[in-house]
């Protein structure tokens, strides 16, 4: 057991290698010619706009795509072991998963309902 | 024994042939796989240049090598040659560390790809399949997702504006197609039995998941393109709002492997999209009657055909369809997607449970799928989404009815209700009145 996990490791340690030897080849390779401006935040030629402490503000949208991202994440992952084993439980199965899902869209209609869907 | 667990027998039973290869045939066959994608990755490049230079009438790279092939190699060497920036603004340790993000979780996923059946390599009978476990489908999606910090770091590091904003697009919209894309797959776990993928190409030497499942294919295809950022829904580096998005700021071999990392993910999109619903390296259908087909080396044939034929339509679609705005997009994603492939997981359930007990045909799932399509068709073509917002927008903001093309000294386009004046042109007018009407038209 776990013997067919290790070519996954294989391969994302020959991607890792890979991956560090392309960030640090242009150390070595590339030409040096130091020059302030190159150096500056690019914004088609004017000065940049200063960035305020810790990155900026970000819209809540952002933070509120991200929770419901999360609370349907999970539902998927239910219903994944669910969608393996379904053969084996029958109509049990079902109306449990029924009864899932009309859950988890109710609380999708309340989202859509006060707004958390909407962009401008 | 009912036929439910007969497959699930013969899932666990194709699954005994991984983990078996000694570890020179497993560093030989990840070399491959690597060596491979390498080699996709710079002919999907040359292939999209051409393809879409085709669709727009110009030539496109043939000069470096046979056809310009050598094209995106070349430009990979060049990018190995150029100066390292790091700008001063960005934060150095997560600005190095973000192409690396984006690049590694790119080729781990193509670890569960099956890519043929079993061969004999250096005289030991192997799965023509780096590896494949249980969970390979659950393990894809999870390392798909580990892609998007890549591109979040990306952006938030460079410490510029449009990275930052881009790299916030970037990752709403990919989580936000992720949930579309996993519910996708639900159909076919429930008809496959498994999550494994060599398993899942097994499910379907009868028939395509893609024939019986149509509506999850089509959710899956349209979520793999938002997904992995590309046109039309290639909102997080829109050249004409964000310059070039999260990337913007990187230069060299850091670039590179973000622009690797894309394309990879594209096969890798394509790829998940043969296994699951084209049947994966089986041979289609008149090439399948000769007995040979699925034997030996040849289905890497089928396999990169079908994949292609996704890969094509990426670069079709990126010729074609201008971009999503940002709010129709996650609109559609949300509120047109998610609830679409809720609906059609319910009565997969449903029809699943009469298959199981044996008063269903598979005949009637595909006469379904394809209603539910021919439907949804209609809905869009006589849709009145669009149509209502518009009228509501007119009524609320009553205007001018006559339009000027240069109100306020530079060119407007009409808003709604207003109509463009017929272009004057020299034929049309009497020589010497030109210049009047021309004034007239730019209002005065």
């Amino acid at each position: 057991m776990g013997a067919e996990y290790i070519p996954v490791l294989l391969l994302g340690a020959l991607a890792f290698a890979f991956a560090v030897f392309s960030v640090t080849l242009a150390t070595l390779t590339g030409p040096k010619r130091y020059n302030r401006a190159k150096r500056d935040a690019y914004e088609c030629g004017i000065d940049p706009t200063p960035q305020p402490m810790g990155g900026g503000h970000f819209s809540i949208k952002y933070y509120l795509t991200a929770m419901l991202f999360i609370i349907f994440d999970i539902e998927i992952v239910f219903l994944y072991p669910w969608a393996v084993s379904f053969g084996l439980m029958g109509v049990f199965a079902l109306v449990e998963v029924i009864l899932f899902i009309v859950t988890v869209f109710c609380v999708y209609l309340f989202v859509w309902r006060r707004g958390g869907l909407e962009w401008d | 024994m009912n036929p439910v667990e007969q497959s699930m027998i013969e899932n666990e039973q194709t699954l005994t042939l991984f983990g078996h290869d000694p570890v020179w045939l497993s560093i030989i066959k990840v070399v491959g796989v690597f060596a491979l994608l390498v080699i996709l990755v710079l002919f999907t490049i040359w292939l999209e240049r051409r393809v879409v230079s085709w669709m727009q009438q110009r030539i496109g790279p043939n000069r470096v090598g046979p056809q310009g092939l050598l094209q995106s190699l070349m430009d990979g060497f060049k990018l190995a040659f150029k100066e390292e920036i790091f700008p001063t603004a960005a934060d150095k340790m997560v600005y190095i560390l973000a192409p690396i993000l984006s690049c590694v979780p790119a080729y781990m996923a193509w670890a569960v790809i099956p890519l043929g059946p079993e061969v004999s390599m250096f005289g030991v009978s192997t799965p023509l399949q780096v590896t494949d476990f249980p969970v390979a489908l659950l393990y894809m999606f999870a390392i798909a997702s580990m892609g998007i910090y890549g591109i979040v770091l990306a952006g938030w590091a460079s410490g510029s504006t449009y990275p930052l904003l881009g790299g916030l697009r970037s990752s709403a919209q990919m989580i936000s197609y992720e949930i579309a894309m996993g519910l996708s797959f639900v159909g076919v776990f429930l008809f496959a039995g498994t999550m494994s993928t060599s398993g899942i190409v097994n499910g379907q030497i009868d028939l395509w998941f893609g024939l019986m499942l149509i509506p999850s294919f089509v959710i899956y295809t349209i979520a793999m393109v938002g997904e992995t950022n590309r046109a039309p829904f290639d909102l997080p580096e829109a050249e004409s709002e964000l310059v070039g998005g999260f990337h913007t700021e990187y230069s060299t071999m850091k670039f590179a492997l973000f622009f690797l990392a894309e394309y990879i993910n594209m096969l890798t999109v394509s790829a998940i999209a043969t296994t699951l619903f084209l049947g994966g390296w089986r041979a289609p259908w008149p090439i399948s009657l000769w007995d040979g087909a699925n034997e030996g080396w040849f289905p890497i044939i089928w396999f990169l055909a079908k994949m292609f034929i996704f890969v094509f339509i990426f670069i079709w679609l990126r010729g074609t369809l201008p971009r999503y705005r940002y709010d129709q997009f996650m609109r559609f994603g949300w509120k047109v997607l998610i609830p679409a492939s809720i609906a059609w997981i319910l009565i997969l359930a449903v029809i699943r449970t009469l298959d199981v007990e044996g008063t269903w045909s598979h005949t009637a799932l595909i006469a379904i799928g394809c209603g539910v399509i021919f439907m949804l068709i209609l809905f869009f073509v006589r849709s009145r989404v669009g149509k209502k917002e518009r009228k509501k927008f007119v009524d609320e903001h009553p205007i001018e009815r006559d339009y000027k093309p240069f109100a306020g000294g530079h060119p407007v386009p009409p808003l709604p209700g207003q109509h463009h004046v017929p272009v004057t042109r020299k034929s049309n007018v009497i020589e010497g009145t030109t210049e009047e009407v021309n004034e007239e038209v730019r209002g005065g």
